[in-house]
């Protein structure tokens, strides 16, 4: 663990290189969209830093790089300046699993849930080579235990189509599960979701978390759920997009939907709120 | 179930019903079988010839069956090509729009230049004339794979092979077996071009020497033939069709297994 005060040093080259790396690290990043006038500025001089095992949340207003970080962090796309570190290495080159949930479900129509689940097995390493070695049918115990777990039991040969869209997102959690990722990102998840539907899997989210323990990294515009779920929330401000709060959340685990209702829950809740509208004053000054 | 029956009753009566509007008016204003034959008079043709016509039958099934495995073979290869790069796509669409602009019956001398007359241009003919059609499919249907599904993928650091097989290649199929369905009538059109202008076998070597002699009925015979020829592998793609793209129409009977 690096000391606290090693956060507030200002970044220097040999701070940088004589400082233990974190699990997932992004130095002075900025990313920009286009080219040209049509140029967005998505994210502009970010630093963070996620210890491995952490949970943060990131929220904010739209269009403030949330999901920017998501996509360096997972390599979808690359930083225009700075640096992304994941297990102390640039970003691509890390033999971290990870895994990833999209707001849309984003099943494969054309394989069945079980099948779906089982992709990731096919494709990463280490499963990919024991796939081979045809331990499919250890795989498919595992994933019926997963899928039971989400409460999708008895669901695994229905193609995504024949399901509702809460069954198709918990399926789609399952796929980022599956290969027990050391990293887990997840881009507004549950957004899509009805009410009640969205707290029972914070529930399953956090009995996941608690028991495997990935570096999660969450990207939500719903604050109760981000009070809910992370051990850190970042507040995002938009355009330029860059981190201006990082707190702790200091509610003990397991949390419930109740505890969402006292008033020290309600606090922070309301606490980033405000940081978030008053954030918003910059995206109208930058046009 | 009953609602189904009779819809395909229906639809069987009005193809019958076609026949035989066909024998009626011929009967009726006196047509000559040099004309237009009837449809009696074709399949009377067809079964007192058969052992005539039956092995021009064979090649021309044989030469067309080959002709269009060979297109598909290119056909996806190419489509995969064109759908997966971009630099492929601008140089390899422009050249292919231009080739297929060309009327095929121009390019069987020039096969039969290089290979001699016989079955290789007839071959060569039905690829050329389905190919078209599969990569164009198959290359939209790569181009237009969703880019979330990708994202799946590369999350996954799954490789660009990885990915085609995974996501491009199943996406692509609802497209490819559509363009099959025009293929397979396509690589008819060809091997029969190829076989009337130089062969001495095959249903359009047939229908060749079968018109210099005016034996119209024999003509029929033979476009029957064909025309059956067509439907039957029509059928055959469809069947495989339903089988394996269900999913893309959200098919209960393929979600059976």
């Amino acid at each position: 663990m690096t000391p606290a005060t090693v956060l507030d040093l200002p970044m220097s080259p040999q701070a940088a290189l004589s400082r233990p790396r974190a699990f997932v690290e992004l130095e002075r990043v900025t990313h920009t969209y286009g080219r040209g006038e049509r140029q967005v500025q998505a994210l502009m001089e970010t630093n963070l830093r996620i210890e491995e095992g952490d949970f943060i949340a990131l929220v904010g207003p739209s269009g403030c790089g949330k999901s920017t970080i998501l996509k360096l962090v997972t390599g979808l796309i690359n930083a225009s300046s700075g640096y992304v570190y994941v297990a102390g290495r640039e970003v691509g080159a890390e033999p971290v699993r990870v895994g990833m949930a999209f707001q849309n479900p984003t099943l494969l129509p054309w394989l069945t849930l079980l099948e779906n689940v089982m992709l990731p097995l096919k494709i990463v390493p280490p499963f990919r080579q024991e796939y081979r070695a045809k331990r499919k049918s250890e795989f498919r115990d595992r994933i019926e235990a997963l899928l039971s777990q989400v409460g999708l039991a008895g669901f695994s040969n229905k193609y995504p189509w024949q399901l509702s869209g809460g069954m198709m997102q918990r399926a789609s959690l399952c796929r980022a599960l599956i290969h027990e990722p050391q990293l887990l990102m997840l881009d507004e998840p549950f957004g899509a979701l009805d009410q009640f539907t969205r707290e029972e899997l914070w529930g399953v989210m956090q009995e996941l978390w608690m028991t495997r323990k990935p570096t999660v990294l969450l990207v939500t515009h719903d604050l109760k759920e981000a009070a809910y779920l992370a051990n850190r929330i970042c507040v995002m401000q938009a355009r330029p997009g860059r981190i201006i709060d990082d707190s702790a959340v200091p509610f003990p685990r397991p949390r419930t939907i109740v505890m969402s209702y006292y008033p020290d829950f309600t606090a922070l809740t309301q606490r980033l709120r405000e940081m978030i509208v008053h954030a918003q004053p910059a995206k109208e000054a930058a046009p | 179930m009953n609602q189904q029956l009779r819809r395909r009753m229906g639809s069987t009566a009005l193809i019958i019903g076609f026949f035989v509007v066909w024998e009626v008016l011929c009967l009726g204003f006196g047509v000559r079988d040099i004309v237009l034959p009837r449809p009696s008079e074709i399949v009377i043709t067809l079964v007192s010839r058969f052992p005539g016509i039956w092995p021009h039958a064979v090649q021309t099934i044989y030469t067309t069956l080959v002709g269009f495995a060979l297109g598909i073979l290119f056909g996806v290869l190419i489509g995969v090509l064109i759908g997966s790069s971009r630099l492929a796509y601008d140089v390899g669409y422009p050249l292919l729009v231009g080739f297929s602009s060309i009327p095929k019956v121009a390019v069987v001398p020039i096969f039969v230049l290089w290979f001699g007359a016989g079955t290789v241009p007839a071959v060569l003919t039905a690829m050329i004339l389905c190919i078209f059609p599969i990569v164009v499919n198959v290359a939209t249907g790569l181009a237009t794979t969703e880019p979330e599904l990708e994202d799946v993928m590369r999350a996954l650091k799954a490789s660009k092979l990885d990915i085609l097989i995974n996501v491009g290649l199943p996406r692509a199929m609802p497209y490819f077996f559509a363009s099959l369905k025009v293929a397979v009538t396509q690589a008819f059109v060809g091997t029969v071009i190829a076989e009337t202008v130089a062969s001495n076998k095959g249903i359009g070597n047939l229908m060749m020497i079968a018109s210099s002699s005016f034996d119209v009925p024999l003509v029929f015979a033979g476009l029957l033939i064909l025309a059956v020829l067509g439907v039957g592998l029509y059928v055959l793609f469809s069947f495989i069709e339903v089988r394996v793209t269900g999913w893309a129409r959200r098919n209960d009977e393929f979600a059976m297994g």
